[in-house]
């Protein structure tokens, strides 16, 4: 009876109470839909690599180490010298290497030499290898394999040519137009940087370049590469390499070994720290975006409580009625916070419903334009703590016109 | 007896004079009393006291035996719900609630299982229409509100029913239609009424009539 009575109560009320109820929707959905998106974008961050020890380059700050090496962004200030690399990639605490040769690129993606290793030690997300969605990893020179977004956004297949520019704008003058690359695969979506490279060879890299200096084409140097010029194609210089070691143990004494290569200044960065370091810079905006929707939220249960406030006086012969028959100034105030209560529940799975079917909706469009990658299924698991939050939140702010309707009870006399 | 008063003194906070000082008066088993008074003279005072809803400053109102002013107000509001029944001058029902849920509710609050049967039984006898048992009751004229205000008071059998000027919301032949189904449904249930009133055309009907200012002592008098 009592369910029944704050249903007719609300349904009489329904006008006011819909709005209400829409107000709570769209807050709650902002709020969880920020947690969804702060919770899946730390995931997708700290998943761009697994399994990586070290990261190494010419010295510079650990973040714009990271920054280039790992998520394509900003440039090296230096390379490094192949036999510094050598000499490092010879270590016995050295289990494997991945040289990365950075600085070309093919219609605004980023193209990166590295070697078949990469393909074999590299692995993002919870230690999970790259894969091909098609094709096979490169073998000759002028071999190139595909992030999945590259292939995706600007159409290629398999055994298409493509030109690499130098350089890295999207509109770049210089074309290593006498040198098409292949395709020889493509690889299946990441959500890490790597959707968004292409991956040569060190040998395509440095052929592409033989004529060139400085980053310009020498005039009247054609390409001249045959089996005879395979010497020239060691590099002489990358642009930094990943490590992975025979025990962990070994990490710091390596790293410190690096940091004080007597050769060249290097820096070694373990990727997990920096990745950390890096995230902590994006929590003023993190939290200015948490602080938003909190208040967004409080709008809209301070907007509830000002409805329950405003239906108070229409409710007042309401009050004369059922404590004439025998209802206690509880039961007025549980009245109040049962209506409370329906809005925000109401309001609250509504939001959950958008959010989900929003998320199932975008999910394609997120993972292609940005490479975020939401699982919808997590919402189940995020959502409670906030749900309960929020219906707490609203239990305490209905008390405003919860006690105000108490007392009004309390001093009801029987005659209206 | 149904009622009986001893001594009772009652003021409001912030008057210095009771409004209400009855040495003694008592209401018998199935008795209507028709109490007539001009307005501001404590009346409705009288049926709140006797309600439960507010208490005496000193003295006593028993209710069939039962000392009001040593229940807790949980208890009181229970005490009301099984025990006396309410009909107001008007507004006596939730609006957007139907004859039957009305009554039900009253029902649920004097904690009996489910009335829908006798619910439909009275306000049968008080000629509300079966169309009407499901509708809004704000859809209802004023003269079957109250009628259906009179099946809500009686549906728990209370042994005591306050009506505080329950006719003067309706017309002349609307009225006395509504006494005589209220003199008839509270003798059939065997209720004791109370019946207030200023209009004393109606004191005809009672067999017992007395004016408040006969048993109140307050307000200075002689």
């Amino acid at each position: 009876m009592f369910f029944r009575l704050t249903l007719a109560s609300l349904w009489n009320r329904r006008g006011s109470a819909v709005l209400t109820l829409l107000a709570v929707t769209v807050s709650v959905f902002v709020l969880l839909g920020v947690e969804q998106i702060r919770h899946q974008a730390r995931a997708s961050f700290g998943n761009t690599v697994s399994g990586i020890d070290l990261i190494v380059g010419a010295r510079t700050g650990d973040i714009n180490l990271l920054l280039y090496s790992v998520f394509r962004l900003g440039n090296a200030t230096n390379n490094i010298n192949w036999q510094s690399y050598r000499e490092i990639a010879d270590d016995p605490g050295v289990a494997w290497t991945i040289p990365i040769s950075l600085g070309d690129s093919h219609r605004g993606y980023r193209v990166m030499g590295t070697t078949g290793d990469y393909f074999t030690h590299f692995h993002y997300g919870q230690d999970r290898p790259l894969q091909l969605a098609k094709g096979a990893p490169f073998s000759d020179r002028f071999d190139v394999v595909l992030g999945s977004e590259v292939a995706h956004s600007l159409g290629y297949q398999l055994k298409d040519k493509l030109v690499l520019a130098h350089g890295l704008g999207s509109t770049s003058f210089s074309q290593h137009a006498d040198t098409p690359f292949q395709v020889t695969g493509i690889l299946a979506p990441t959500g890490t940087p790597v959707d968004q490279t292409l991956h040569v060879s060190l040998q395509g890299i440095e052929a592409m370049h033989i004529g060139w200096r400085d980053g310009v084409k020498l005039p009247g140097a054609s390409h001249r590469l045959n089996e005879n010029t395979r010497q020239e194609l060691t590099p002489e210089s990358i642009t930094a390499f990943m490590v992975g070691l025979t025990s962990k143990l070994n990490t710091f004494r390596l790293q410190r070994q690096i940091n004080t290569y007597r050769a060249e200044p290097l820096l070694a960065i373990l990727p997990g720290v920096t990745l950390a370091e890096l995230w902590q810079m994006t929590a003023i905006m993190e939290n200015a975006l948490r602080l938003t929707s909190a208040l967004v939220l409080l709008a809209s249960l301070l907007g509830l409580a000002a409805m329950l406030l405003a239906s108070l006086r229409e409710r007042q012969r309401e009050v004369a009625v059922l404590r004439a028959i025998g209802a206690s100034p509880w039961f007025l105030l549980a009245l109040i916070e049962a209506e409370a209560l329906i809005i925000t529940v109401g309001g609250s799975l509504l939001a959950l419903a958008l959010l989900s079917l929003c998320t199932t909706l975008s999910a394609d469009g997120l993972a292609a334009q940005i490479s975020l990658f939401i699982e919808s299924a997590a919402i189940t698991r995020t959502a409670p703590p906030y749900l309960l939050a929020i219906v707490a939140g609203a239990m305490a702010i209905a008390l405003v016109p919860g006690i105000r309707i108490y007392r009004s009870a309390l001093a009801q006399q029987l005659t209206y | 007896m149904i009622a009986s008063i001893n001594n009772l003194r009652f003021h409001y906070a912030g008057t210095d004079e009771p409004l209400l000082d009855i040495p003694r008066w008592s209401l018998a088993g199935g008795e209507q009393i028709f109490l007539h008074g001009h307005s501001g003279t404590g009346k409705s005072t009288l049926l709140n006291l006797l309600a439960g809803m507010l208490l005496p400053d000193t003295g006593t109102i028993d209710i069939l035996g039962k000392r009001i002013s040593t229940l807790s107000a949980r208890q009181r509001d229970k005490w009301r719900a099984r025990h006396i029944g309410v009909v107001f001058q008007q507004f006596n029902l939730i609006p957007y609630l139907s004859p039957i849920d009305n009554i039900r509710l009253a029902s649920h609050f004097g904690g009996k299982a489910d009335a829908t049967a006798r619910a439909q039984q009275l306000l049968g006898s008080l000629g509300i229409q079966t169309v009407l048992f499901q509708r809004p009751a704000a859809q209802l004229s004023i003269g079957q509100q109250q009628r259906v205000a009179i099946a809500r008071a009686l549906i728990n059998r209370p042994e005591l029913l306050l009506a505080d000027e329950p006719t003067s919301a309706l017309d002349r032949t609307n009225r006395d239609a509504f006494l005589s189904l209220l003199l008839e449904q509270v003798a059939h249930n065997h209720t004791a009424l109370i019946f207030v009133s200023h209009d004393l055309n109606l004191a005809k009907r009672f067999s017992r009539v007395e004016a408040l200012a006969d048993l109140n002592h307050a307000g200075g008098r002689h």
